[in-house]
């Protein structure tokens, strides 16, 4: 019972902060892939009055990732009309081409503006239709979504320092002793401090083990994957080799980093 | 004769305005047994923490075991620890180790070999009668019991030099006559030289011994 209680302080902390770690992970994995969604089905629409070559388009802005004609007969469709089929045909030579632009990446507001200008300089391009007042509100909550990930990051950067802060304190507490009275009978720092730095790799251990087999379970949980699905988006929650590493690495990079500024703040008392 | 100790002008504090001990010449001779008296306060706990190094000298020179004290560096000094055995006043046994593990500390710091090193704790505890208690943590032990505990750690590792604080004041007539017989066996078996800081000398002592006296911060041999 007393081990488990030694163990169990450094092991919540680190489990808090992988934790932590892990959730931004996946929230920036949302938005990186809510983008790459939102870029597909974004598009700019390009009104021109002679047929115009893909290369030539593409070389206009290279934010341009592709240009398609679209068939006019969607467009005359539209329209609506009982039209004769022979004036449809006339119709269809003496209307402009129409061009579905599809980008590189989501715009930036200013991107979708410079993209409009150059089109624009083109001769031939008569209208563009970039869609400007759906893609700001879209633009807007995508930086929200951004912004508050990143305020996460920062509280829990600094609820993560404050946990190890006081960690550092309980730690120094509770292994000043033993180790001064190490000291005492002659014991080398490397001997005094082993006991330390075995805690802290096994305690790393336990709680990347910990975190393995909850966000292992997490990712194959019907109801998560669910709730992804319902927001159509599609990404690794927990990468079982990637993942597994960094967070073992932070795991050992913290609690060494603690044993050792113990290890360093350790005074001898006279 | 070898001295073990050897004390020039020393002078011991912990502040610069209070000076503890002043200027005192004093030696010890190697295989001796010294007790060390004085009032509450006089300076002999502090005299016994210049003496394993955890107190420097402020000022003249001090050398135990033929290592200069002043200035001394840390891996000379835990050399120098490996062979002192040390009974501090307020015990300072490690409070999450058990007793047995406690009195193996100095046999792991020295290097050996882990069954030598628990046969040998086995002994102790016997010498110390506290074998009904192997496997308890100081805190489960009496006051008494954690002393005893205390001089087993200290007579471990048989070492050159024992230093012992009051070893003997929370204990009963019988458990201090173990105590002073323990002492005696090592000094005349082992040859260890042995420094008591105690109130009262036992009158069945039967060694020669030194007495020194603290008294305003001078040292002055008794007999
Ligand atoms: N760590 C310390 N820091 C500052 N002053 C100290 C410290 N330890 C002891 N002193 C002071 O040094 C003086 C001598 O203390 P010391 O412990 O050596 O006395 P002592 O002779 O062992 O007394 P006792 O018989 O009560 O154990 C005391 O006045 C005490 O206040
Ligand atoms: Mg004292």
């Amino acid at each position: 019972m007393k081990s488990v209680r030694n163990h169990l302080s450094l092991v919540i902390a680190l489990l808090s902060i992988i934790f932590s770690m892990q959730v931004y992970l996946i929230a920036e994995r949302s938005i990186e892939a809510y983008r790459v969604n939102l870029a597909q089905n974004y598009s700019v629409i390009a009104v021109s009055k002679k047929r115009l070559e893909q290369n030539e388009i593409l070389s206009i802005n290279n934010i341009i990732s592709d240009a398609k004609e679209l068939s006019p007969d969607s467009v005359i469709e539209k329209l609506g009309s009982d039209m004769k089929s022979s004036n449809f045909e006339l119709l269809k030579l003496t209307l402009p081409k129409f061009y579905k632009l599809s980008l590189t990446h989501y715009p930036t507001p200013d991107e979708v503006k410079n993209l409009r200008r150059d089109l624009l300089k083109n001769s031939s391009i008569t209208k563009v239709e970039d869609f400007s007042h759906t893609h700001d509100k879209t633009y807007k909550l995508l930086l929200l979504f951004k912004n508050v990930v990143g305020l996460f990051a920062i509280v829990v950067f600094v609820v993560t320092v404050l946990l190890i802060t006081k960690e550092l304190k309980i730690w120094q507490y509770k292994h000043n002793e033993r180790m001064s009275i190490m000291g005492l009978f002659g014991a080398a720092l490397w001997l005094r401090s082993a006991i330390l730095f075995r805690l802290a790799i096994v305690d790393a251990l336990i709680a990347t083990l910990l975190a393995f087999g909850i966000f292992t379970y997490l990712a194959s949980s019907p109801l998560i994957l669910e709730q992804f699905a319902n927001i159509g988006i599609n990404i690794v929650i927990f990468d079982q080799v990637d993942d597994l590493l960094l967070i073992l690495g932070v795991a050992m990079s913290i609690s060494i980093l603690l044993a050792s500024l113990i290890v360093l703040g350790h005074k001898e008392e006279a | 004769m070898d001295k073990v100790i050897i004390a020039k002008d020393l002078s011991l504090s912990y502040s610069s305005s209070e000076t503890i001990i002043n200027k005192a010449d004093f030696s010890v001779n190697s295989g001796s047994f010294v007790f060390i008296t004085g009032a509450s306060g006089s300076g002999k706990s502090t005299l016994l923490k210049s003496l394993f190094g955890a107190l420097k000298p402020k000022q003249g020179s001090l050398v135990v075991g033929g290592v200069e004290l002043k200035g001394v560096s840390r891996s000379k000094l835990n050399f120098l620890r490996r062979h002192i055995g040390i009974v501090f006043q307020d015990y300072k046994l490690v409070k999450e180790w058990t007793i047995d593990k406690n009195i193996m500390l100095p046999l792991l710091i020295n290097g050996y070999v882990k069954n030598v090193a628990s046969n040998q704790v086995d002994k102790l505890l016997k010498h110390v009668r506290l074998n009904h208690q192997s496997g308890k943590f100081p805190l489960e032990l009496s006051g008494g019991e954690q002393q005893r505990a205390a001089m087993a750690r200290a007579l471990a590792h048989n070492p050159v030099l024992i230093l012992a604080d009051e070893p003997t004041g929370n204990l009963d007539e019988y458990s201090s006559q173990l105590i002073w017989n323990l002492l005696e066996g090592a000094n005349s078996q082992l040859n260890t030289t042995v420094i008591v800081v105690t109130h009262n000398i036992p009158k069945t002592l039967n060694v020669d011994y030194k007495h020194f006296h603290i008294e305003y911060g001078s040292i002055h041999e008794v007999c």
